[in-house]
This record gives C-alpha cells, sequence and structure tokens, in this order.
C-alpha cells in the first residue's frame, strides 16, 4: 500500500476566511489526500510545524485579506530553515489588492519560490489536478528544477 | 458497618482517612511523617496508632492508597515539535499525575541523552508523528534510547505506522517498552487518555516497586495511582456526576502545596464570547497543569520574585521589615507550620501569590489582532470565566481561618480582561481533606464517592 500524499492546507495571517478553506479541505479529502487542516489564522510557524510533524508532501497556503504577498515573504527560507528541504509551496486567494496584472503577481510569487501560485476563483478541481501531476514528479527533482517545470508548465 | 481506609503517602506526610461508607461520613483522620527511606509501613503504622482505637484494627472493607513519596512519579516526555507532539506528550504525562522532569523534541542529542540519563526517570513517553506522518524521528530516538544506560520502562505514543520498528529496536536494546496510543493521531488533535492509563498501569505494576513502597501493599490492598491523579479522579467524579447522582459541572481544583502548586480543571473551555477564534493545541476535558517553582514552603524565596513584591505587599497587613530573609528561612525549614498572626498572614501572602499566577499560568488568554477585516480575537488554552465551582485543597486550604478570601485571588479581574479566569464561581474548601480519597473511591463506589465530597466539601459564598 503506497502512503496517502499529506498537505498541509491553513489560512496564512489576521485572516478570518473559512468557507474556501473548509470547501478545499473537502475536496482534496475527497480526492484521496491526507488533509492535516490547521484553519485560519495560523501563521508560518504553525503551517511549518504541522508540516514537519505529517511529513507533509506540500504546503498549500490561502489568503484571502489582500495581504499575502507581504505574509508570505520569507516563507520558503524558513521551511529551508526549519529542515523542509523539499516541500511543495502552493498559494492561493485573493493574494493582493490593487491594480495588478496576474502576471506580476504570479511572478513575484514564483520568484519567492512559491511552486504554484493561483488567482482568485480557481477551481479546487485546478488544484488538485496540479498538485497530482507535482507532487508525482517531485519523488526525484529538486526545488529548483520544479521552479523552472512550474514556470513552463504556467505558460502553456 | 462498612469502613473504607484511604491512606495517602505525601512526600512529607502519610496521611490516613477512616470513611463509613454506608452512612457516607468520616470518622477520622491522622497524619504522621512519611518514612520512606528507612520503611513506608512504619510512618503508616504511626497514623494508624492516631486513629481512635475501635477504628486501628478495621475489619475495612477496602485499604487503598495514593502515593507521591520517594518523589513521585517522575516522567521524561520526547516528541517531535515542541508545540505539537512534544506538547501533547508533556501533557498526557501530567494528566497522569507525573512530575515532568523534562521535555525534549526533535532528534535527541547526545547531550539532551546524557540530561535524560541524570534526569533519571520513573517512566519516558516516547511520541513523535502523526499518524501516517514522521516516522523517522521517533525511530532514531528509539535507536539513540536502546544505546543509553536508560533502565526505566519506554511507553511508546507516537506515529503508529512507526511503531513496530520503534519496539524492536527498543527491545534490541533490552530495555522495557510497552505501546499504547499516539498523543497526536492528527495534527492540532489531542489524546492522551490511553497514554494517561498505561501510565497509571507502569506505576501500579513496577513503579510502586521499583521505589520500595511494595511492603505498603502488604498492608493496604494497592497503592491505586499517583496522589495528584487521585485528586484529578475526584474533580472528574465531581464534575461530570454519575447515572444517579448529579455532578456539579464545569469545575476548577487549586491545590497549594509546600513543593508545588497544582490547577486542574475539568471542562472543555470553549470561548464564552462570540467571534472569539480558538487557535494552538486543543486542551484536554480534564486538564491538570503543576507549577514546580510556587510551592509556598520550597519555592517562598522565589515567589516574592515571580510575583514581584507589589502584589506580594498587598497581601500581607502587617510591617514585615526583613522579608526576602523570611521567605528565605522559610524555604529552609519546609515542616514549619504558622503559629502566630504574623506567620499565618505571611503564608496567606505565599499562596495567594503561588494561586494566583498557578491560575493565570492554568486559565487561557485572548490575544487580539488587527487586520484589513477589523479587529479579532484568538484564544489560546482554556476559558474558565463560566466554570461554577472553584475548590480549594492543601493544607493551607483546610487550616487558614482566610481560606476563603485566597479562593477569591484567583478570580478574574477586569484589569486583565485577556486572563480567563473563573468570574463568579462557588468556592469550597476541602475542608476535611477528603478529595484524595473521593479519588480512590471513584471506581468502586462512585455514587457514595460523590455525596461524601459534596457534603464534606465547605462552601464559602
Amino acid at each position: 500500500m503506497t502512503r496517502k500524499k499529506t498537505v498541509v492546507l491553513g489560512v496564512l495571517g489576521v485572516d478570518a476566511h473559512v468557507v474556501g478553506n473548509k470547501i478545499m479541505a473537502h475536496a482534496l479529502e475527497s480526492a484521496g489526500f491526507k488533509v492535516a487542516n490547521i484553519g485560519t489564522f495560523s501563521s508560518q510557524e504553525d503551517f511549518i510545524r504541522a508540516a514537519i510533524e505529517s511529513a507533509a508532501d506540500a504546503i498549500l497556503v490561502a489568503s484571502l485579506c489582500g495581504h499575502g504577498e507581504m505574509e508570505c515573504r520569507g516563507f520558503r527560507e524558513n521551511c529551508l530553515e526549519a529542515g523542509l528541504d523539499n516541500i511543495h509551496l502552493v498559494a492561493g486567494g485573493n493574494l493582493v489588492v490593487g491594480k495588478q496584472t496576474w502576471e506580476e503577481v504570479e511572478r513575484r510569487f514564483l520568484e519567492m519560490k512559491f511552486n504554484r501560485v493561483y488567482p482568485p476563483g480557481v477551481s479546487p478541481q485546478k488544484v488538485i489536478e496540479d498538485l497530482k501531476k507535482d507532487l508525482a514528479n517531485n519523488q526525484e527533482s529538486e526545488v529548483g528544477s520544479q521552479k523552472s517545470e512550474v514556470r513552463n508548465q504556467n505558460q502553456e | 458497618m462498612a469502613i473504607a481506609l484511604l491512606v495517602d503517602f505525601g512526600s512529607t506526610f502519610t496521611k490516613v482517612l477512616a470513611i463509613d461508607l454506608a452512612a457516607e461520613e468520616i470518622l477520622a483522620y491522622a497524619q504522621s511523617g512519611t518514612t520512606v527511606e528507612t520503611d513506608i509501613t512504619v510512618g503508616l503504622q504511626r497514623a494508624l496508632n492516631l486513629l481512635p482505637s475501635a477504628l486501628q484494627r478495621g475489619p475495612f472493607e477496602c485499604k487503598l492508597a495514593s502515593s507521591s513519596a520517594a518523589g513521585g512519579l517522575g516522567m521524561v516526555a520526547i516528541g517531535l515539535v515542541p508545540e505539537l507532539s512534544a506538547e501533547a506528550a508533556r501533557r498526557a504525562a501530567l494528566g497522569a499525575g507525573a512530575k515532568v522532569l523534562k521535555v525534549f523534541s526533535f532528534r535527541l542529542s547526545a547531550r539532551e541523552l546524557e540530561a535524560l540519563e541524570e534526569n533519571k526517570p520513573d517512566i519516558i513517553l516516547l511520541a513523535g508523528g502523526t499518524d501516517g506522518g514522521n516516522e523517522e524521528v521517533i525511530i532514531e530516538n528509539a535507536r539513540k534510547l536502546s544505546q543509553s544506560n536508560i533502565q526505566c520502562p519506554i511507553i511508546v505514543a507516537g506515529n503508529k505506522a512507526a511503531t513496530d520498528e520503534v519496539l524492536s529496536i527498543l527491545s534490541t536494546g533490552g530495555k522495557t517498552s510497552l505501546v499504547t496510543d499516539n498523543v497526536m493521531p492528527e495534527v492540532n488533535v489531542i489524546h492522551v487518555e490511553p497514554s494517561r492509563e498505561m501510565i497509571r498501569q507502569v506505576f501500579i505494576q513496577r513503579i510502586i516497586k521499583a521505589k520500595g513502597l511494595k511492603k505498603a501493599e502488604e498492608f493496604v490492598e494497592s497503592i491505586l495511582m499517583p496522589t495528584p491523579t487521585a485528586v484529578l479522579r475526584a474533580a472528574q467524579l465531581l464534575a461530570k456526576g454519575t447515572d444517579t447522582e448529579p455532578g456539579f459541572g464545569d469545575l476548577a481544583i487549586v491545590d497549594v502545596g509546600g513543593a508545588t502548586t497544582d490547577v486542574h480543571s475539568i471542562g472543555r473551555g470553549n470561548p464564552s464570547q462570540p467571534g472569539v477564534v480558538c487557535k494552538g493545541l486543543p486542551e484536554p476535558l480534564a486538564k491538570r497543569t503543576v507549577e514546580g517553582d510556587l510551592g509556598i514552603r520550597y519555592n517562598a524565596a522565589s515567589i516574592l520574585k515571580i510575583c514581584g513584591q507589589g502584589r506580594f505587599l498587598r497581601n500581607v497587613h502587617f510591617p514585615n521589615p526583613e522579608l526576602p530573609q523570611k521567605l528565605e528561612a522559610l524555604s529552609q525549614n519546609v515542616s514549619l507550620l504558622p503559629q502566630s498572626a504574623e506567620e499565618l498572614d505571611l503564608d496567606f501572602a505565599l499562596a495567594s501569590c503561588a494561586a494566583q499566577a498557578a491560575m493565570e499560568r492554568h486559565a487561557g488568554t485572548i490575544e487580539t489582532l488587527w487586520g484589513p477585516q477589523g479587529q479579532f480575537y484568538l484564544q489560546y488554552g482554556k476559558d474558565l470565566t463560566g466554570i461554577e465551582h472553584l475548590i480549594g485543597t492543601g493544607g493551607i486550604f483546610i487550616h487558614h481561618p482566610q481560606a476563603g478570601a485566597l479562593l477569591q485571588k484567583m478570580l478574574f479581574s477586569p484589569e486583565e480582561p485577556f486572563s480567563l479566569k473563573p468570574k463568579n464561581p462557588g468556592l469550597y474548601t476541602d475542608a476535611r481533606y477528603c478529595l484524595f480519597a473521593v479519588g480512590l473511591l471513584a471506581d468502586r463506589f462512585p455514587d457514595r464517592a460523590l455525596r461524601i465530597a459534596k457534603k464534606y466539601l465547605k462552601k464559602w459564598n
């Protein structure tokens, strides 16, 4: 029996948006993932601790309050510092506010070494499909090479 | 007449209590110094001799005991992440009545292993990883323990996927190991009851003997549990009630002692105000905290430092020109009982500060956060504002004339609105020192034990 893929899911920062979090948790579980849902008002440290304890394959960060970019800064570095060398990092929600093109926002999150980043209104289905594909690919590859691969996929 | 004899082998005193089970009455109480260095039964016999002669020989319906003699039950908890499985393991040990000597997390270093050996725990609780989560760390820690000089039993309560390997590694190293459910089967899910029960079993089967207390069992039927567990059992029975006898509902018990101050609370502790979100590891329904720096004898001098001059002096009513020296003297002479009005007053201040600080640490707190959507309140720990019963036990609550006023010190204060202490509970003291006995009787005679507790708790408001 192969081990279920485990993901840590939560809402980052001072952010009470719980509905999407519950829907996403349900969708991931239905798709066969083991979900450690740490819920709303979670800090980067909360995500990282949960990922260590559950030996997670990916961290899915939601941010809906518009402060996502600020809150996500240093996430990859903090993961590396905590020994999560190859953790797959995904962000989505209403990550920023103001007049910005999505390409611009996406570029900045990829620069922060998130593996995937999604615009508002993305379907859980799309996230799950990508996640399955990425985690299957990840088993051998390194963080650096994933990044370029993710970029290529996003350009398609 | 069915008489039960209940014994507590305390760290300082051996206490005996004779209870008429049919009439549900306390017949007599006596105590004498605990004699664990020589022969535990000597002190017991001395205490028994102080009972009325008609009660000394029995026959007794049952003879049950609890013990915190010979250092109590010392445990080390090991987990993976400090805030998660290591904290869950620590809480499991505390709830089993243990003194938690050390908590370790992540991979044990050589230095930590050395410290662990030096602490000489009676039991090690080895956790780490959610079920199906991290396996490497608990396996590596098992390997390190198996190669160490540790001889005490190791209870394995971590990731079930790693359990078989952990057990085989420990048995290869000749270690005694037992296995139970994971203390944290999923992230932020705490599951401590099976570990607590296993700790109690190991205590009965192995620790009593290892500590030279086995001889006591020639007289009493069995030493059932560590003393704090007996108090926690009493708290649970008193809160929950039985099928036929209603309980009190949510409550807290504060045990101010010479070496520690313990707080036990029974209740979910969910937020009492709307719009408050709970964060952190969930709390066990029956929660015990132990403050090893707030014993009113051993720590008399440090209580002044911890609580500050200001708070301390608000609780004394006599001038104390040489306060630090007086407190230092108390901590050197731990069996000193207050005689004069001044000494009673000083004890009152010490106990007030200790109880207040212990309750502050036990009760939950509220953190205020501002975000783009406005203000939010996060709750860490239990909200105890709504509990209806607060009970004091330990010598000071039994003997001090102002025991009721002492309980008031632990209540909610509008000056510290974010410390979720009880707001308006009924105040009680364990005036006849029967709570440990109620805990010991709880399994065999739950209805009677509960009625005895209700009958003999002294109400102050």
